[in-house]
């Protein structure tokens, strides 16, 4: 095991053990490995030297002894990621913690392969610990440093779960890095770490993640934030990510920017969600209209058990969060509520009307906020529909709509 | 022309929604320290010293607005752009000035606490700590949105000096005219007075806090317009402020006897002649902006050290998710309050102290702060224009002379035996 804290002032001796220089910096090159150290950058006389990894012999806390000494002269190297220079002191996200951490050292491990001895990444030091190696660099003696720092905890992230950030796009395909390790996480965690980042890296990471993922993890970001996200991004990955977000959340969103911005976003978009989107960009915000969306499951008056079941078939994504079924006549005038439930009590010749809850609870597009919080709390509702002039269906507000009304206050 | 009232509109409500940050910072600064040195000032030299406000206005705006500048183009904080500019080591030394200087002000204002509700014949036994678990309280359990509103109403309780001031029928024409005249008498204690005043106005916590809050409140380089002017406003009012303090105290005290007075609470004492609301005032005042001091300088303190260090922070984490950041807060607090309760405790020996702490870092900070606004790399086309890095370096270098000249004195005040 190795630290960079003693691996940056290792002294490297050539083949007849006379001393070259000191590392300066190591480099990794992740399109050829991701784990192993590529290169060490060794200072000595006026220029750095490179010293590729299968040009050394040994590797210990007492020197870097090489096998190979026709070394070539440094030159900066758009491949290479520095370990000193790109790493101490970052940011890194801790896809595993869930958290965005700094960078205060790096931990190797040292193997003893036949060709030579090889250093590989293995982690990323947080914590006190890694503070009290970094004060004492070169002030102790390594050994020392290693016995002192016993009595504190370590604390460090595995290699694999780091996630680094680079705003450039040019030099983040240079050094393949993937957003892998991001999508996989849960969006509203990635939001909460989003949050925490610099106004250029949110822009990088939601420039290159999946569509997808990035509009289920803007739809957990603040507001205010949000807005400036979406501002950052090119039109066409913005309207992209606004595509993929649910109607009206998406409206939402849009309804944060400026006309100017929001307008040039819903014409980059495809035509289907642009048009409901733009209907609910048409309520005011603190109305029922502006809390609904418009992504609900609606059955003639006459359907019954079997003709729901085959409409939800049809519409499987809506079921991770589908609650409630609406029952509409032939003018689309809203006549009944089934919960979802009853649906698995009942044969499938049965009515959904011998569903629906006795009482029909609905409420106006342009109802004030507040009042249709009051009903959700009254009537103890997971869902209510929401109507216009002519009792006409026109969205439904869920009970997530309203816990995030409620945080927001 | 409704388009042009339309944009006159707009611009109203990205000012209200970059508003904070600076106002708040620039209140605080008027704490119990800068009260006393106003007051004292006052007390001592009349309307003198009223031509200071101008050019510390100047300096304030210019440092206050280069870090706002920061906060909204990088979205990061002081204290994490020092760290991943210059390093560890560096960041580490800064941080633990920084937490020394921020308790010793911290202790000046749990001591105007104390010595303002004396006034109204509180014991400090019970209003200290119970200052000080009123503060724990308000940051930890409050969330960020009620406790920043909470503190911009604290604010208009600076109010009370304005009308303080009015109370004690002052010679406003004299301090119209000394306000823009500048009178440098070469007498040492004077000149001390003078460097106090300039001193007291930029302190390290200041430019640390100011930015982390800009961060916090979201502010973007879109917004830096409406944000300069946030910067500009609160400095302004932090001068009114400390206008009228110095003109109540000129007028209520110098006007009667010149004399020294011992600390701020003496000032509201001697406001008594003008009537029990222009005392009242006063003190309630003070304990305002003790209590709010005390409020943000631990949380501010601990913000700084764990964003530069790394270490996990924020209040609307859990007290096992920052545990640093919990136990550095709470610390401070233990100790800036228990040290007022700690009977014959050199308290003047550690305001002097504390200046010297202050007037030792706060060069370092604002050469940080004009070294990284000018790396292109980092503020893009947001660097300081020609003109402003003179004026930047120029305050720099004014600033750093004048803390250091007042560090000087201190430390010969705390070998005098303060």
């Amino acid at each position: 095991m190795l630290f960079l804290t003693e691996l940056l002032g290792l002294k490297v001796f050539d083949l007849k053990g006379r001393r070259i220089g000191v590392v300066k910096d190591a480099a990794l090159v992740p399109l050829v490995d991701p784990v192993r150290i590529d290169r060490y950058l060794v200072g000595g006389g006026w220029t750095w030297l490179t010293v590729r990894h299968d040009q050394i012999r040994s590797i210990s806390l007492d020197g870097i002894h090489l096998r190979d000494e026709n070394l070539t002269p440094y030159h900066a190297d758009e491949y290479m990621l520095r370990m000193a220079r790109d790493l101490l002191d970052q940011q890194v996200i801790d896809a595993q913690g869930r958290k965005v951490v700094r960078v205060n050292d790096l931990t190797f491990e040292i193997l003893h392969e036949p060709a030579g001895d090889v250093l590989w990444v293995l982690d990323v030091d947080i914590g006190l610990r890694s503070i009290f190696r970094r004060l004492m660099q070169g002030v102790l003696p390594p050994r020392w440093i290693r016995r002192l720092q016993g009595p504190i905890g370590p604390n460090s992230i595995r290699w694999e779960f780091c996630n680094i950030l680079e705003p450039d796009p040019q030099r983040r395909l240079r050094l393949n890095m993937s957003n892998r390790l991001l999508e996989e996480m849960h969006p509203a965690d990635l939001a909460d770490i989003v949050e925490e980042l610099s106004h250029e890296d949110r822009e990088a990471i939601f420039e290159n993640i999946d569509s997808e993922v990035a509009a289920d993890t803007l739809t957990e970001i603040e507001p205010g934030i949000q807005a400036s996200i979406l501002e950052s991004l090119e039109t066409e990955k913005a309207a992209d990510i606004v595509e993929e977000m649910a109607p009206d959340e998406a409206a939402d969103v849009l309804a944060g920017l400026e006309e100017e911005t929001s307008a040039e976003i819903l014409q980059e978009m495809e035509h289907a969600p642009k048009s409901e989107v733009r209907e609910l960009l048409e309520f005011d915000e603190d109305t029922a209209g502006g809390m609904m969306n418009t992504e609900y499951v609606a059955l003639p008056n006459d359907a019954t058990v079997a003709d729901a079941m085959r409409v939800l078939k049809d519409h499987e994504e809506l079921l991770e969060t589908l609650n409630t079924l609406f029952l509409i006549d032939a003018e689309e005038r809203l006549t009944g509520v089934v919960p979802l439930a009853r649906l698995f009590l009942h044969g499938g010749a049965t009515p959904l009307t011998t569903l629906a809850t006795d009482t029909l609870i609905d409420t106006l597009v342009d109802e004030q906020q507040d009042r249709v919080t009051e009903l959700f709390d009254k009537y103890n509702l997971l869902a209510l529909p929401v109507v216009d002039q002519n009792r006409k269906l026109a969205g439904v507000i869920t009970a997530d709509d309203i816990i995030s009304v409620l945080r927001q206050k | 022309m409704p388009s042009a009232l339309k944009r006159y509109r707009v611009h109203l409500a990205i000012f209200f929604g970059v508003f904070g940050p600076g106002f708040i910072t620039a209140m605080v600064d008027n704490d119990a320290g800068g009260i006393y040195t106003y007051s004292q000032a006052g007390a001592r030299w009349g309307y003198l010293p009223l031509w200071t406000l101008l050019p510390i206005t100047i300096l304030l705006i210019v440092s206050q607005e280069m870090c706002s500048r920061m906060g909204a183009v990088t979205g990061k904080g002081l204290s994490d752009l020092i760290r991943e500019e210059f390093g560890l080591r560096i960041t580490f030394g800064v941080m633990v000035v920084l937490v020394l200087a921020n308790l010793t002000n911290l202790i000046a204002d749990f001591a105007g606490i104390a010595s303002s509700l004396e006034l109204f014949h509180l014991s400090r036994y019970i209003t200290v700590p119970l200052g000080a678990v009123t503060v724990w309280l308000l940051v930890v359990k409050g969330s960020y949105r009620s406790v920043e509103k909470i503190f911009l109403f604290a604010c208009i309780v600076y109010i009370a000096y304005i009308i303080s001031g009015i109370l004690v029928r002052p010679n406003w024409k004299l301090a119209m005219v000394d306000s823009v005249r500048p009178v440098l008498i070469f007498d040492g204690e004077y000149i001390t007075m003078v460097i106090a005043m300039v001193g007291t106005s930029i302190a390290p916590w200041m430019q640390f806090y100011q930015q982390s809050a800009v961060v916090e409140k979201g502010v973007t380089a879109k917004e830096i317009g409406e944000s300069r002017i946030e910067v500009i406003f609160s400095c302004i009012m932090t001068s009114v402020i400390a206008f009228f303090i110095v003109v109540a105290c000129a007028g209520a005290i110098y006007s009667v006897k010149p004399r020294d007075i011992q600390d701020a609470a003496e000032a509201a004492q001697g406001l008594r002649p003008f009537g029990q609301y222009a005392t009242l005032l006063f003190a309630v005042g003070l304990f305002n902006a003790s209590l709010f001091a005390a409020c943000i300088l631990p949380l501010s303190t601990s913000y700084s050290v764990c964003e530069g260090l790394g270490f996990e922070s924020g209040v609307n984490k859990k007290f096992r998710e920052a545990p640093i950041f919990y136990w550095l807060f709470t610390l401070l607090i233990v100790v800036g309050a228990g040290v007022i309760l700690t009977p014959n405790f050199p308290l003047v020996k550690m305001i002097l102290f504390s200046q010297v702490i202050n007037g030792v870092l706060l060069p370092f900070v604002l050469i940080f702060m004009t070294l990284l606004i000018n790396k292109r790399s980092l503020m893009k086309e947001w660097t300081n224009s020609r003109f402003y890095n003179v004026v930047a370096w120029g305050s720099v270098a004014l600033m750093i002379g004048l803390t250091l000249a007042l560090a000087a004195i201190s430390i010969q005040d705390i070998r005098r035996g303060g």
